[in-house]
């Protein structure tokens, strides 16, 4: 299996890129490569101009500024699996990025690109969504934020235009009492999942929660916002197991599913219904202990 | 046609190819490393890992013309037939290997981890190669043989 015929840019800045970027039709970012190069290999893509971007070292920093965690796109998974900083102030990052693929594909696959990407089993576009982050995009000349809820138009599809470079990432800090948690279901160790959920909560000086945000992967033809499901949750001081399973039939009654070889619709929504319990609990534990996530 | 210049196993390796080829067919095709395996292309597999400046990737899912000043290592460069690296040792004295297709790949995924973790524990152990398919031999003896590595002492790496 070989790749049709390309060009290739090793870009040397943010602006060398965009500009390669408008320079052709068909052009496309070549990040960590592991969705891009196996379709490119399978010839499900075939881009005129590939636009190299792993030289550009300012794109892979992490930054806790002014109440906002700020990732350079590039920054890799094995990054934010095992920095320190990282661990210490995005663990919700390190747990999720764990959950992605085996070890070598780690070593190359990064943050912008799996957002970019936007494979609607994906882990990484529905914390985003779970953290109501943002993504900021450079093209020629200039540069804008698209807020999460905004980012995933489709399967595989995005807001981003075909001359857009992702540069950054944005969420927000973390504060006392939010505590986040990812659960997801795999066939097989590693493998692309079958369902994930994602909670994140915050609960006041008192224990009362305050606010809930859940998103999914596998739910539907994007990661969904499945938020509304844990409103009956704001102003309670403690998470029964019945509170628990109740927001796990919320979700699985908002998620919109696909049925595949995988597992069908309805199994798949059995599925957001355990995890979704599970990761609340969890998300829970964490929002009322010193760290949380 | 672009010249790239990286280090295979410690040597000067130049070559001039076009940017579509992947790493995997370098190796193969042109300086003769046929120790990585090609597999799956897809990146699936785990049979054509090398390491990359000391990262364990796919050289199916890389173009050679990304590795301009790196270093590249590949099974060629990990002992030799008279001198097996002890992760090479281990799996054959524990049967870790059978028609040895995927056993390049493990090596050097494997050498990661004990650059990493010199002491990893039964379950790091198989987290880290799960991307690493082997049809033979059922796995138990693979991860058998690295838990006696990762039982010896670390002067021996």
């Amino acid at each position: 299996m070989k790749p049709p015929r390309f060009d290739y840019v090793a870009a040397g800045s943010v602006g060398e890129a965009t500009e390669a970027l408008a320079s052709a039709e068909d052009s496309r970012v070549l990040a960590g490569g592991q969705s891009l190069v196996p379709l490119m290999n399978l010839r499900l893509a075939r881009p005129s101009l590939l636009v190299d971007v792993n030289h550009l070292g300012a794109l892979s920093g992490f930054e806790s500024h002014n109440g906002t965690l700020r990732f350079g796109a590039m920054c890799r998974h094995r990054f934010l699996e095992t920095d320190p900083d990282v661990r210490q102030k995005a663990p919700i990052f390190a747990e999720v990025a764990e959950l992605i693929g085996h070890v070598g594909i780690r070593n190359r696959g990064t943050l912008g690109g799996s957002l970019a990407h936007a494979d609607p089993v994906a882990e990484l576009p529905a914390l985003l969504v779970a953290l109501e982050g943002r993504v900021i995009v450079a093209s020629t000349g200039s540069e804008r934020a698209i807020p999460a809820a905004e980012l995933f138009a489709g399967p595989f599809t995005t807001g981003l235009e075909p001359d857009e470079l992702l540069t950054t990432v944005e969420v927000p800090a973390h504060r006392d009492g939010d505590g986040g948690a990812f659960s997801e279901f795999v066939r097989r160790h590693g493998d692309f999942a079958t369902a994930g959920v994602a909670v994140i909560l915050h609960r006041d000086g008192f224990g009362a929660c305050e606010q809930v945000r859940v998103a999914g992967c596998g739910l539907g033809p994007t990661p969904m916002d499945l938020s509304a499901a844990g409103d009956f949750l704001r102003g309670e001081s403690s998470l029964t197991d019945g509170a628990a399973e109740e927001l796990g039939r919320r979700v699985a009654a908002a998620a919109d599913p696909p049925g595949d070889v995988h597992g069908s619709k309805d199994y798949r929504r059995e599925l957001a219904a355990v995890l979704a319990a599970d990761a609340v609990r969890r998300a829970w534990a964490r929002a009322g202990s010193a760290g949380g996530a | 046609m672009t010249k790239v210049r990286f280090s295979l196993n410690g040597e000067v390796a130049e070559v001039e190819v076009e940017p579509r080829e992947l790493l995997l067919d370098t190796l193969r095709d042109r300086l003769a490393m046929t120790g990585a395996h090609a597999g799956c292309e897809q990146g699936s597999c785990g049979a054509c890992t090398v390491l990359v400046d000391g990262c364990g990737v796919r050289s199916c899912l890389m173009f050679t013309v990304q590795v301009g000043g790196s270093e590249v290592r590949t099974i060629e460069g990990v002992g030799s037939p008279g001198s097996l690296h002890p992760i090479q040792q281990a799996l054959s004295t524990h049967h870790g290997l059978q028609c040895g297709f995927c056993t390049p790949g493990m090596v050097l995924t494997a050498l990661e981890l004990f650059e990493t973790d010199p002491h990893p524990s039964r379950d790091r152990i198989e987290e880290w190669m799960s991307g690493n398919l082997c049809r033979c031999t059922g796995y138990v003896n693979i991860v058998k043989a690295l838990e006696a590595v990762a039982g010896t002492a670390e002067e021996q790496l």
